[in-house]
């Protein structure tokens, strides 16, 4: 795929995109699914389940290990994934493309094995307010391990960082920068292009934690000049178990192996082990190879309708849903954002969310209520928690208009 | 009436409703009449873990009987709150520890509630059959 910008006047064709996904035409408590739990993660077309299942009925065998035919085929496919990757962030090169099991392990690895050569005693890390938990506690721990301090970037009550304070937290002590590239809780897209600008001033690098963003936008790790970007295989439309980390080779090649094992190698001794190059290094034991293939397949399927695509119509969605919302009393919406993505996450005045979402579950529609694994930002808000409606390409306003009905049912029930 | 009684006596109740958006209106509407327990007893200590909603319980021996008080700041999860303190106050520690609860699983709570929720469910049976074992090893 190339990765001009072409704004197509064509709108995507959404019968056939829902035709792609078998689950949604399933029915929940006998009420025709709503699928609004995007951001927890997403359903899978037909593309991705039939390029795994053909893996096991057709291509199964170890790779990188066997001289059989049917392991060189698999191994050929497994790298090729990694190159559908490589192009897809338009890394420089397939190297810089790391399997791991998520975002979350992504986002451990390189907290670990960076701290282990990097962060030092009276040194600091930064992240934000508005940070996953996965974006959180692998920096809390290698901070405490190593005498460091984990330094927070505020955010003002729109849900944007506050860039200000941003400038004011880079100092010769900052270590490396750990940011949301899209919030999942507030949807929030954050300026990372500047933030990875301000900091390589200084030369520090930057993680961004790009699971939100891979589903809705198209990102270009070389025109960010990101120096680790990581995502999860399954809130692509892919498979779950899979992930990336990308790593600028600069970096990939001065970061230890996190974990050691099988496939990480190139001599073993008793008294010594020569580790393999990267990426090698980083992917002990056999990996999920079907997931690798089966994210390949994501990948070409959102290229083939086109991320701007995608992000236009999800933005029309966005915009229809949060003027509806808007229209219920009772309703705030909680990251309001100037730059956002299809996420919107709101609380209803008197009514705690569990409820909500139960009995939005009750009319077949799925959305996700709880503090969404970012407890400092419901503490930032004095919320316990939120509901969350997080769209994708394959979502419909019919399905906005029966969600906002629904969710006026149940206020009126709860009230 | 004993423990058994009021069980089936909600089962009875539950049966009324053919479909869930009634039933849950059921919990909702006893959820609303559950009285609810003062500030000061609302403590981190008694918050019982594994509901995703908050829920409270408070407990006291009275003439040999436990009294539950309990809150929740979800409104089906006080229903639920409700049904149990209907069932379990008010009877010996005996007889809570001994008590099946089928209940439960006759209205549909453990199936049609989410399993964060029934988790929830069930820590709270867990609690209430703890604070009765506490009384009991108490005399
Ligand atoms: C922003 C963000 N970071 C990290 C994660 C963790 O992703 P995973 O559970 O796939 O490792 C999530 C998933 O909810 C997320 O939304």
């Amino acid at each position: 795929m190339n990765k001009q910008k072409t704004i197509s006047e064509t709108p995507i064709d959404i019968e056939k995109i829902r035709a792609d996904f078998p689950i949604l035409s399933k029915k929940v408590n006998g009420k025709k699914l709503i699928y609004f739990d995007n951001g927890a993660t997403s359903q899978k077309p037909v593309q991705v389940i039939d390029a795994i299942a053909n893996y096991y009925k057709d291509q199964n065998a170890n790779i990188h290990r066997g001289v059989h035919t049917l392991s060189q085929e698999i191994t050929v496919l497994y790298e090729k994934a990694r190159a559908t990757v490589q192009k897809h962030l338009n890394a420089k090169s397939a190297n810089e493309i790391v399997f791991t099991s998520g975002t979350t392990e992504s986002i451990n690895l390189v907290a670990h094995s960076f701290a282990k050569k990097f962060i030092n005693k009276g040194d600091e890390v930064i992240v934000t307010a508005m940070e996953h938990h996965s974006n959180i506690l692998p920096w809390q721990q290698v901070c405490e391990e190593r005498g460091a301090l984990l330094k927070v970037v505020p955010i003002n009550n729109e849900g944007e960082l506050i860039m200000e304070e941003y400038k004011k937290l880079l100092s010769d002590k900052t270590k490396i920068i750990a940011v949301a590239h899209i919030s999942n809780t507030l949807g929030t897209v954050n300026p990372v292009k500047e933030i990875i600008k301000l900091a390589h001033e200084k030369n520090i690098p930057v993680l961004l934690d790009g699971a939100q963003a891979v589903p809705h936008t198209s990102v270009d790790v070389q025109e960010l000049d990101a120096d680790f970007y990581c995502f999860s295989g399954h809130k692509l439309f892919g498979p779950t178990g899979v992930g990336i980390l990308y790593g600028k080779e600069k970096w990939l090649n001065e970061l230890p192996p996190y974990k050691v094992g099988g496939g990480t190698i190139k001599t073993v001794t008793f008294e010594k082990t020569e580790y393999a190059d990267v990426p090698l290094r980083f992917e002990a034991g056999t990996p999920h190879i079907e997931g690798g293939i089966g994210l390949a397949a994501a990948i070409d399927y959102v290229n083939d309708i086109g991320l701007d695509k995608i992000a236009a119509y999800e933005h029309e969605l966005l915009i229809y849903a949060t003027a509806a919302l808007q229209k219920i009393e009772g309703v705030k919406i909680i990251g309001t954002a100037k730059n956002k993505a299809s996420v919107i996450s709101f609380v209803v005045e008197g009514i705690h969310a569990f409820d909500l979402g139960t009995i939005l579950d009750q009319l077949g529609i799925a959305v996700r209520t709880g503090h969404h694994c970012t407890q400092p930002l419901m503490a930032h808000y004095c919320i316990q928690g939120t509901v969350r409606a997080a769209f994708a390409f394959y979502n419909t306003k019919e399905e906005i208009d029966e969600f906002i009905k629904g969710l006026e049912r149940a206020i009126a029930m709860l009230k | 009436m004993s423990i058994e009684e009021t069980e089936n006596e909600i089962v009875e109740e539950f049966e009324m409703f053919d479909d869930w958006m009634q039933k849950y209106e059921h919990l909702i509407n006893l959820g609303k009449s559950l009285p609810m327990i003062s500030e000061e007893k609302k403590t981190e200590d008694r918050i019982i873990k594994g509901c995703q909603s908050r829920v409270w319980l408070n407990s006291e021996l009275k003439d040999g009987k436990v009294v539950f008080t309990a809150d929740s700041d979800a409104i089906i999860t006080k229903g639920m709150v409700a049904l149990m303190i209907r069932v379990l106050s008010e009877h010996t520690p005996d007889e809570i520890i001994d008590a099946k609860l089928g209940f439960v699983e006759k209205i549909g709570l453990t199936q049609h509630l989410s399993p964060t929720r029934s988790n929830g469910l069930v820590s709270m049976i867990k609690q209430m059959k703890l604070d009765a074992l506490a009384y009991k090893s108490k005399r």
